[in-house]
């Protein structure tokens, strides 16, 4: 009844609230979801305001924990960290640090309590249900936050927008992205963690001018810099280190009072031990950032140790890491070529935020107090909210321009082992380049194309992305032919990469993604192999996904037509009347997904003239300084 | 239907500017927010793949055409293509006598640079110097009365020299800091 009561006063509220859609049933759910290191959270634009979505009992915050108990079953959240303990080999925490990794790129992979498989792609963790990557750990999670929204909201979800570190790589962004589609989300988006902070940020205090965000989470720091104006935040720098955070500060401190103890090192303690020190240094750290002295207790070879601590002892045992955030917040004001006065304040996010020496590490550096007025845990999940209340248009559009940046170079590998940059980190998204390349010997018919990213010059120094061979190049002379590979970065911050050969008319194209991305198929055979929260039948799981798929196409292009109909003459009009009704009867009758998504591809393409017509009447309006609101 | 500005227009005519090296940043910057605030993905979310398509080409389009219109040495040598005068970057590196002293004289410079004092004082001067090279090119562009492309084009060339010897400064100072 609740969920009735709710839903009834949105309607009526929506009547007189400007920004919102007129039609309360074409109001859409969309939520946006910080999928976290230690925690995640869920939130939504309700009532014209964003909020967390609280579970039944009232916690907004989930712990990013999936435990797999016998059976198939699963604890996730709160229940599976109570009995981590325990079961720590089948519980699975802090999963993003292995989103899109091999083993070897997890740093202190040795001191986890896992049983790692390393393979090819991504490493995976082998539990008692099987071995299980940061893929299906995270979607375990991100569906548990879809049912709680669909819980709140009594409705489906439309869509969500899903937050990642603004260093984080291809290969985790596509991780991400693979994660939430096995979740069965719609992703609107993928954005920036420090960028959705400063939406949250930026809204609620309306500021404008140039902002600093400093997002140190539980296993990830960022370093943003906004430019903040009337509803348009662009992105002028980033930076950071996606292997980094509050988590760390636990490690070194562990370590510091193990050796002040006299003890063996962390490293040689068994992993019960090694989790129970580790909590303790986690709360007592927790606790300094009220106090001035604290007490540790843990026990190590059967033999309790209480320790005093006071704050001193804890921020010289993790100085480097705090000088390792200010190093890469230098480089970023550098890379923008601003100095430090120039910004106008510093929006602090993340629970690791609290720790007084950061804080005070910012007013130093910037010369004024950080702005730590908004719940550093919550402001991320807030504005991807926001945004993802945008997206789905709900809000009025114009009202949010979000102009974000590529955080990498990206680039090939050229002879000797060096890069040739193809796209600058930096750069605005989405954005594509392309380069020109040439045989070095005669009568070469294939050409190996490796993609990396990083700011090294050593290929060996920088991530691998993807490699593939452009192949059917004709015989020529050395030098002849013109192969030319197109970079895109679209608005998710993905790469794809193509390349073809120009020079003798004949073309060969193939377009990759980066082998950390997850193929159709081997998401839908995870979907089959038994993952806990999908619905049981793929078939009725895939129908109906593609009705709902059509479903929105037929709206979105019905708002297109009623928008932008005069565009189009009397025969292109009734050639997209047709492909809508064809679409909208094969999404009622056909009883399997390909026909629908026949129909509603032959939809797109009889469309395409259409979406060029309006970009271009969008384009003209906006030189003319019109705004779409105006006309 | 109607038509209109293409994916093929001018970075100019895309952003409604004249056809000069000296160009107002602050418009320039407000007809970009302007442009991504009706073309940006951001906008066609809910709509079909073919506008999600539309809208991805026009929106790199727009990002393309600033990143170069912003950027002196690129905005001018930009101007040399439009006017069938190729920068030939690598082909073509004869430069005057004076020039490349003046280059090797910065060079060595760098190198001698052990604190980022040193370095910053060699950067002010490197600045400098770009600076009266861009007075140069609006003088040649913007302000002959026939312009001479293919000296503009020689004037470009050697600013790429300087902006790649700032990047190397760029790269010191990170290492000094």
């Amino acid at each position: 009844m609740r969920f009735h009561n709710e839903k009834n006063s949105m309607a009526l509220l929506q009547i007189s609230e400007p920004g919102q859609a007129p039609d309360p049933h074409q109001r859409r759910i969309a939520v946006g979801i910080d999928l976290g290191t230690t925690h995640s959270l869920v939130a939504a634009v309700r009532h014209g305001v964003a909020e967390c979505l609280p579970d039944d009992e009232g916690r907004v915050i989930l712990p990013s924990a999936v435990r797999y108990l016998e059976g198939g079953g699963r604890q996730i959240g709160h229940a599976a960290l109570e009995s981590q303990g325990e079961d720590a080999e089948n519980t699975v925490v802090s999963a993003k640090r292995f989103m899109g990794r091999t083993l070897a790129d997890v740093a202190g992979h040795q001191r986890l309590p896992y049983d790692f498989v390393d393979q090819p792609g991504m490493v995976g963790v082998r539990t008692r249900d099987g071995v299980k990557t940061a893929v299906e750990v995270s979607a375990e999670i991100l569906a548990t936050l879809r049912f709680r929204a669909e819980d709140t909201f009594d409705d489906d979800v439309y869509g969500a927008v899903i937050t990642v570190p603004a260093y984080f790589d291809d290969a985790q962004r596509q991780a991400t992205k693979d994660a939430a589609q096995l979740a069965g989300l719609n992703v609107l988006r993928l954005i920036n963690e420090p960028t959705a902070a400063a939406i949250a940020y930026g809204l609620d205090e309306g500021v404008e001018g140039l902002y600093a965000v400093y997002d140190l989470g539980g296993g990830t720091f960022d370093i943003s810099l906004l430019r903040l104006a009337r509803g348009v935040f662009e992105v002028v720098a980033t930076g950071g280190d996606s292997a980094l955070g509050g988590d760390d500060y636990d490690q070194r401190f562990a370590s510091a009072l193990l050796q002040r103890a006299g003890l063996k090192t962390l490293e040689a303690l068994t992993p019960r031990e090694r989790r129970r020190v580790q909590t303790a240094a986690r709360h007592a750290k927790e606790a300094l950032s009220g106090v001035d002295r604290a007490t540790v207790t843990f026990e190590v070879d059967g033999v309790v140790h209480d320790l005093d601590v006071d704050r001193t002892e804890f921020e010289v045992a993790t100085a480097e890491l705090t000088a390792t955030t200010l190093r890469l917040l230098k480089r970023v004001l550098r890379d923008a070529k601003v100095s430090a006065e120039d910004v106008q304040g510093v929006v602090m996010v993340g629970g690791s935020t609290r720790m007084p020496v950061v804080r005070q590490a910012m007013a130093t550096l910037f010369g004024k107090p950080p702005l730590t007025n908004l719940n550093p845990d919550e402001v991320v999940a807030l504005g991807a909210a926001i945004q993802a209340n945008a997206l789905a248009g709900n809000a009025t559009s114009g009202d949010l321009l979000l102009l974000d940046v590529t955080p990498l170079s990206l680039g090939l590998e050229t002879m000797g082992g060096l890069v040739e940059r193809v796209i600058e980190r930096n750069s605005t998204i989405p954005t594509a380049k392309a380069q020109d390349f040439t045989t070095f010997k005669d009568g070469q018919t294939a050409m190996a194309v490796h993609v990396v990213q990083g700011e090294r010059e050593l290929v060996s120094e920088c991530r691998s992305l993807a490699r593939f061979e452009l192949r059917g190049i004709p015989p020529m002379v050395a030098g002849a032919a013109r192969i030319r590979v197109t970079f895109q970065v679209d608005a998710d911050g993905l790469l794809s990469v193509s390349a073809r050969e120009l020079g003798s008319g004949v073309e060969a194209a193939i377009v990759v993604k980066p082998s950390y991305g997850l193929s159709d198929e081997q998401v839908a055979g995870m979907l089959k192999d038994g993952f806990a929260t999908a619905e049981s039948d793929m078939a009725a799981r895939s129908l109906r996904e593609a009705q709902v798929d059509a479903e929105r196409m037929v709206l979105a292009t019905e708002s297109a037509l009623a928008a932008d109909g005069d565009l189009l003459d009397a025969a292109e009009r009734s050639a997209i009347d047709a492909l809508l009704a064809r679409v909208r009867a094969t999404a009622r009758d056909a009883g399997e997904p390909r026909a629908i998504e026949a129909a509603v591809e032959a939809l797109a393409e009889g469309t395409e003239g259409f979406a060029a017509a309006r970009m271009n009447r969008g384009i003209r309006d906006a030189l003319a300084g019109r705004n779409v609101n105006d006309l | 239907m109607e038509d209109g500005l293409t994916l093929q227009a001018t970075d100019f005519a895309l952003f409604g500017l004249p056809e000069r090296f000296a160009i107002d940043l602050a418009r320039l910057d407000a007809k970009w927010k302007q442009l991504q605030g009706a073309a940006h993905p951001d906008r066609f979310a809910t709509e079909t793949a073919a506008a999600q398509r539309v809208a991805m080409q026009w929106a790199i389009r727009i990002n393309e055409a600033y990143r170069r219109l912003k950027d002196p040495l690129a905005r001018a040598a930009y101007l040399c293509a439009l006017h069938g005068a190729d920068i030939e970057a690598e082909s073509n590196t004869a430069m005057p006598t004076a020039f490349l002293m003046q280059q090797m004289a910065w060079r060595d410079a760098l190198s001698d640079a052990t604190t980022l004092d040193a370095v910053d004082a060699l950067s002010d001067e490197v600045t400098a110097a770009r600076e009266a090279t861009w007075k140069s090119l609006q003088a040649q562009i913007d302000d002959a009365a026939s312009v001479d492309w293919r000296a503009v084009a020689g004037t470009v060339r050697g600013l790429m020299f300087v902006d790649k010897f700032i990047s190397d400064i760029d790269r010191r100072v990170d290492a000094l800091s």
